[in-house]
């Protein structure tokens, strides 16, 4: 492997890590304040949907981004009305979320633009915007460092930006604010924060809500970013994997940043070895690479790495005691 | 809300809560279909005629529901041992090794009812192994059974994948199947079931798989209710803290529900390999480990409930295969936009409407004693 395998490897690893970065984030949120999100799948493939075929028929990307937060934030308010409100089972809204959002994306799609579940493709404007960084240029012949800054770390989407720096901004809101520290307190004990006068359901629709914009970015960068427009159940299984990585991460945001990047690398890994012989990667099947984020975690679920701790009143509905 | 669950007749509890909440379901789907630009009358006319219209349409609904009836019995094993198995999917796709390698193996040398006993066995096999692991984990190691079990599903459709490409693919074919069973690898078609009734069975691929499903259902509900097995399951549902007081090895159960479960969902496999397209491929489940999810959580996780509710199931599945061909605009999605919906409003609202109703009836039983007091 040369020099420049490694950053073309590193470079897809960082775009398709961001959907599971921004995802994680989101199902953190929820999570951390005591309600189990199992349909992020379902809110990134609604938010990719409601994005592109916004931005496919105003042509302007901010609208679209709009238009995924909106969708997105409303399916986590029915997932909140289901688990919070009614304290029904959390699993099982999720999943009906998952559900609804498979099947009524390719039903108004083709409905809307008779393309078989697909949106038209997006022009230039309605895509999002790259951005590259002061004097990328300047430095690309500089040895080795370069090529680093120039082509690794410059000329990304601005929403790439934007999802790693959301990893240190969410250690600081949940470690360092009132907010974070009332968040983690409903998830772990939503008693006590009660007793203390602190409405337990309003932080956790506050929390769902956090969760529901952040999915919705990383749908609208999905549809918006790394394709050109919606397909037919485009999110093909990354909100599970990170809701995987958010268990490997041990529901914390450091972690969350590199569970995410090691499971983008194996995926960039998978897609790279299609097209190009690797020396080692031809004698593994690519089924065993694909299947590798899902063993790995199950591995460190097991407790035979580390031990998993999720927040104690996860997945609980809460009933203020009368 | 110091009584919050009063006690309802059983009529109410079994039947008008959960039909106020498929028709709520249906409803919303309606508006679905409205905002798509059809008539939702109209759509239902011709879903209901295009599954019970024929005996085609029969048999096609009757080959649908085998799949579900098989997967709702398995979650609502595991729902009874308070245990959410949302991995019947992936339990049901390895159970297809344990078909396909009975049939492969035998179907030149034995009849079908051998290789049925041989495919059934090693279907439940696979399918109980597929959820070993997650169950001992949730037992033993304390890891969250809903996480394992998504994960063993993208595991098991990466496993099918190469087992397909490397194990049954003959060689020299492209597709990521089998070859084609001989008629020992073949179940018998229902059609005569249907011909005591008059109908024409056609070219639906009603399959002897359907009794099996019966069976199982038959089965399930000894296991659940007239066994020490099914009564230690039930209390560890209920109440785990009772279950382990009362001196019940609940991790046991945690793994034998799972095993029983897992088995259920690999026996699903039956239907579409060995019933209908005598050979295994690529994706043959097709979602009916999800389906099961609904099934089992509008059927109550009662063998009976679940039979009614997964021919539902195949009502849906068979007309919405009628519909988009009526209303293209309409696709089989909206059966996925349906099942959501119901899983919805039958699982995670369940309670929504219970206050409105319980009020509805203590005021209806109030006014009788008064009306009774003043006569």
């Amino acid at each position: 492997m040369d020099h420049n395998t490694i950053i073309v490897l590193l470079q897809s690893t960082i775009r398709v890590s961001v959907p599971l970065i921004l995802t994680a984030l989101a199902g953190l949120y929820a999570e951390r304040s005591g309600v189990v999100d199992i349909g992020l799948e379902g809110k990134m493939l609604a938010a990719a949907f409601a994005g592109a075929a916004t931005a496919a028929v105003t042509g302007s990307a901010l609208t679209g981004i709009g238009a995924a937060m909106l969708v997105s934030v409303a399916l986590s308010l029915v997932h909140g009305y289901a688990s919070i409100s009614q304290r029904g089972d959390q699993i099982v809204s999720g999943t009906a979320i998952n559900f609804i959002a498979a099947g009524a994306t390719v039903i108004l799609g083709q409905a809307w633009f008779a393309q078989g579940g697909r949106t038209p493709a997006l022009s230039a404007d309605a895509r999002l915007a790259t951005y590259k960084l002061p004097g990328a240029d300047a430095v690309r012949d500089v040895p080795v460092l370069g090529p680093i800054y120039s082509d690794l770390l410059s000329g990304h989407y601005l929403l790439t930006y934007f999802a790693f720096a959301m990893v240190p901004i969410t250690w600081w809101v949940l470690y360092r604010t009132r907010f974070g520290l009332r968040l983690r307190a409903v998830g772990e004990n939503p008693g006590a924060v009660d007793t203390a006068g602190i409405s337990v359901v309003r932080m956790r629709y506050l929390a769902v809500i956090c969760g529901g914009m952040l999915c919705g970015l990383a749908g609208a960068y999905l549809s918006m970013a790394l394709a050109n427009g919606f397909v037919k159940n485009m999110s093909a299984g990354r909100g599970f994997i990170a809701l995987a990585a958010l268990v490997f991460a041990n529901w914390k945001p450091k972690n969350i940043l590199l569970t995410c990047l090691l499971f983008g690398f194996l995926d960039a890994l998978s897609i790279y070895s299609q097209n190009v012989e690797l020396p080692i990667m031809s004698s593994i099947p690519d089924q065993a690479i694909q299947a590798l984020p899902y063993i790995l975690t199950v591995v460190l679920l097991a407790g035979f790495i580390g031990k998993a701790s999720p927040p104690k009143a996860s997945g609980v509905p809460y009933v203020k005691e009368r | 809300m110091s009584t919050p669950f009063a006690k309802l007749p059983v009529w109410v509890e079994y039947a008008l809560i959960p039909l106020v909440n498929l028709a709520v379901a249906f409803l919303v789907a309606g508006i679905v279909v409205v905002f798509v630009g059809e008539n939702p009358l109209e759509a239902a006319r011709i879903m209901i005629t295009g599954a019970f219209g024929s005996g085609e349409g029969i048999g096609f609904t009757l080959y649908y529901a085998t799949y579900f009836i098989f997967t709702g019995l398995a979650v609502a094993v595991a729902f009874h041992a308070g245990l959410f198995n949302i991995g019947a999917e992936g339990q049901a796709y390895v159970g297809g090794i344990g078909v396909a390698a009975a049939c492969l193996t035998f179907d030149h040398t034995m009849p079908w009812y051998l290789v049925f006993v041989l495919a059934s066995l090693g279907a439940m096999a696979f399918g109980a192994l597929w959820a070993l692991i997650p169950a001992w984990l949730q037992a033993y190691r304390g890891s969250h059974i809903v996480i394992t079990t998504i994960m063993f599903n993208y595991i098991a459709s990466n496993l099918m994948l190469y087992m397909l490409l490397n194990v049954f693919k003959p060689l020299g074919q492209m597709a990521a199947q089998s070859r084609t069973f001989e008629p020992g690898g073949q179940l018998p078609k229902l059609d005569w079931l249907l011909s005591i009734f008059g109908l024409d069975i056609g070219g639906a691929p009603f399959n002897f798989s359907f009794l099996v499903a019966l069976v199982a259902a038959f089965v399930v509900w000894v296991l659940i209710w007239r066994t020490r097995l099914g009564y230690e399951m039930r209390t560890m549902g209920f109440q785990p803290h009772a279950a382990r007081f009362a001196g019940m090895k609940s991790k046991r159960i945690v793994v034998i529900a799972m095993l029983i479960s897992g088995a259920l969902a690999g026996l699903m496999a039956l239907n579409p390999i060995m019933g209908d397209q005598y050979r295994i491929q690529q994706d043959f489940v097709t979602g009916a480990g999800f389906v099961g999810i609904a099934v089992a959580l509008m059927g109550r996780s009662h063998p009976v409930g679940i039979v009614l509710a997964a021919i539902l199931f195949g009502m849906l599945y068979q007309g919405g295969a009628e519909l988009s061909f009526d209303m293209p605009e309409i696709t089989r999605d909206m059966i996925v936009v349906i099942q959501g919906l119901v899983i919805l409003f039958a699982g995670a609202l369940e309670h929504m409407f219970r206050p409105a109703i319980t009020a509805f009836f203590a005021r209806a039983s109030k006014s009788r004693s008064e009306a009774a007091a003043g006569a």
